[in-house]
């Protein structure tokens, strides 16, 4: 096992994942087995893989919502217990508090560590993801890709070490996600956070990132590929498709992937 | 519709005025009894029960007395129902054990006809307001207390790892989370909640009391004093509405993070 390191923003170390159905304790489901992967400080990772091959599962162990069955998790080198307080999370499905307003819903984590200026703090950050005369909206009333913008600025208000996103923009329309890439990435050069990002999309995870690990099919998946991706920033991922290296790293990486999606959609048809 | 109002007032005044022709002794020839006092005997007369109503309100005043010990009971067994039906809901939601314990016993006594417990409670509380405010508080405390529990455990997870994951510690989970996703419930429970309030106190006053309008409506009774016991009736009615529309009032204050359908304006 490798010492701590503390420019390792995020390790996972033989990580595997079993779930025990309550009823049948005979019905068990390996998710992940045996993932070694790790985040560098600063470092934008993306995990992509067919679905159902347990990226989410990944994503919920390095916050700290899922114990792993066997494994460990090191933040910034300690050992995580229970919840990851220096990392920020960005839900798939929709996690913002429906009672609370646009404000209110940003300002949510200040409030609960007590900060004084939250309500000031809050209307910055919505400003800064375009949504400033939207802070008295309630979520109801806010379009899909505003309330993601809200999640954005709820997740980055508290200036965490470490972002996890889970397919954050899968919902969303391909323009207004575009926009919301390029939002992101901006945001992420300017304060270089440790990104941990979760995508069915491989255009969107080479678009964006450092390195693309590459899942296997589940069950027991586990990572079977890593590119590094070494083209230049800052990128608009809509421009950055046309790039010769990125169809090149496109090419290679879907060679790898092509055999589990098949697998996994197999799987899927057999079930 | 702009009219609707008027509609709805036109309807009572009809239902009024045909209760009106069909009970006025000699107005039209009798077709079910075999008299014509009996119609008004067995159903009362509309302008004889607004004469009662009158004269509780305005002549005599003397009805307030009674309003003022029913609208006690009401909102104290509502007040007590609600608070005792929110924490039991909240703690046996948030503790699988303690329900898991409880539960055989939970449904036992809500399956109970409580109706019949108003005997024991005039024997522990006596023939005053308590023991209408137990009676109100046993058929409130349930609705509440399942609405609770069914709204705690209906929290959505993702909203509340969101929560977690933002650094609410239990207590703000509680708080923030819990209670806010639990009201919504509670809020949809209030309508019936009040109104069993309501048939709680009048009901415990019908069986036995001093004061209140179910006492009225039982003196009434006794002496076979039809117009009274209508008159009673109507009262009950249009407070219970007044109730509702408060509680109606409050809860759209409160709820106005729910979505409505239809927010949009023809211009």
């Amino acid at each position: 096992m490798p010492a701590p390191d503390p420019t390792t923003a995020l390790s996972l170390a033989n990580v595997s994942c079993t779930f025990v159905s309550k009823d049948d304790p005979g019905q068990r489901y390996t998710a992940v087995r045996d993932v070694n992967l790790t985040v560098g400080a600063g470092e934008f990772v993306s995990v992509v893989g067919p679905t159902g091959c347990g990226k989410s599962t990944l994503l919920n162990v390095a916050a700290g919502l899922l114990a792993p069955s066997t494994g460990s998790v090191t933040v910034f080198g300690e050992p995580l217990a229970g919840i990851n307080r220096r990392a920020g999370y960005m839900f798939q499905a929709e996690s913002l508090m429906p009672w609370r307003t646009a404000r209110a819903n940003v300002m949510a984590g200040l409030e609960f560590r007590g900060a004084l200026d939250a309500a000031a703090q809050a209307d910055e950050w919505l400003k800064r993801v375009g949504l400033g005369g939207f802070g008295d909206r309630y979520p109801h009333q806010l379009s899909g890709g505003m309330r993601k913008r809200v999640s954005l600025a709820q997740t980055l208000v508290l200036d965490p070490d470490i972002i996890l996103m889970d397919e954050p923009f899968s919902a969303l329309d391909i323009q207004t996600r575009q926009l919301m890439e390029n939002e992101v990435l901006a945001l992420w050069a300017e304060k270089k956070k440790a990104v941990l990002f979760i995508t069915h999309d491989l255009d969107e995870a080479i678009a964006m990132s450092d390195r693309v690990v590459c899942l296997s099919a589940g069950p027991g998946s586990h990572p079977i590929g890593e590119f590094a991706i070494d083209l230049a920033r800052p990128r608009d991922v809509a421009e950055v498709r046309s790039a010769p290296r990125f169809v090149e790293l496109h090419e290679a990486i879907w060679g790898v992937l092509r055999e589990e999606v098949l697998k996994g959609y197999r799987q899927q048809l057999a079930a | 519709m702009k009219h609707l109002r008027l509609w709805q007032l036109a309807l009572l005044v009809v239902i009024f005025v045909l209760w009106h022709v069909a009970t006025k002794p000699g107005l039209i020839p009798p077709f079910v009894f075999e008299n014509d006092q009996q119609a008004a005997f067995f159903f009362g007369e509309p302008l004889k029960i607004f004469g009662r109503i009158v004269d509780w309100f305005f002549a005599n005043a003397d009805i307030y007395q009674h309003l003022w010990v029913t609208l006690l009971e009401t909102v104290l067994a509502f007040g007590i129902g609600t608070a005792l039906g929110l924490a039991f809901g909240l703690w046996l939601a948030l503790s699988p054990l303690a329900a898991a314990i409880a539960d055989p016993y939970i449904k036992a006594a809500n399956s109970m006809p409580r109706v019949i417990l108003a005997p024991i409670f005039a024997v522990w509380f006596g023939l005053g307001v308590a023991s209408k405010v137990a009676l109100g508080v046993t058929l409130v405390f349930f609705i509440v207390f399942f609405n609770v529990y069914q709204g705690v455990k209906e929290v959505s997870p993702v909203v509340l790892a969101n929560a977690r994951m933002l650094g609410a510690s239990q207590r703000q989970l509680l708080r923030h989370v819990y209670l806010p996703s639990a009201t919504s419930w509670v809020f949809s429970s209030l309508h019936t909640s009040v109104g069993l309030a309501f048939v709680g106190a009048v009901v415990g006053e019908y069986l036995g009391s001093s004061r209140g309008v179910g006492y009225l409506i039982l003196q009434a009774e006794g002496a076979f004093d039809i117009n009274t016991v209508m008159a009673g009736i109507l009262v009950l009615t249009v407070f219970a509405l007044l109730l509702d529309a408060a509680v109606g009032r409050i809860e759209r204050r409160l709820m106005k993070w729910q979505p409505k359908s239809g927010e949009t304006e023809k211009l």
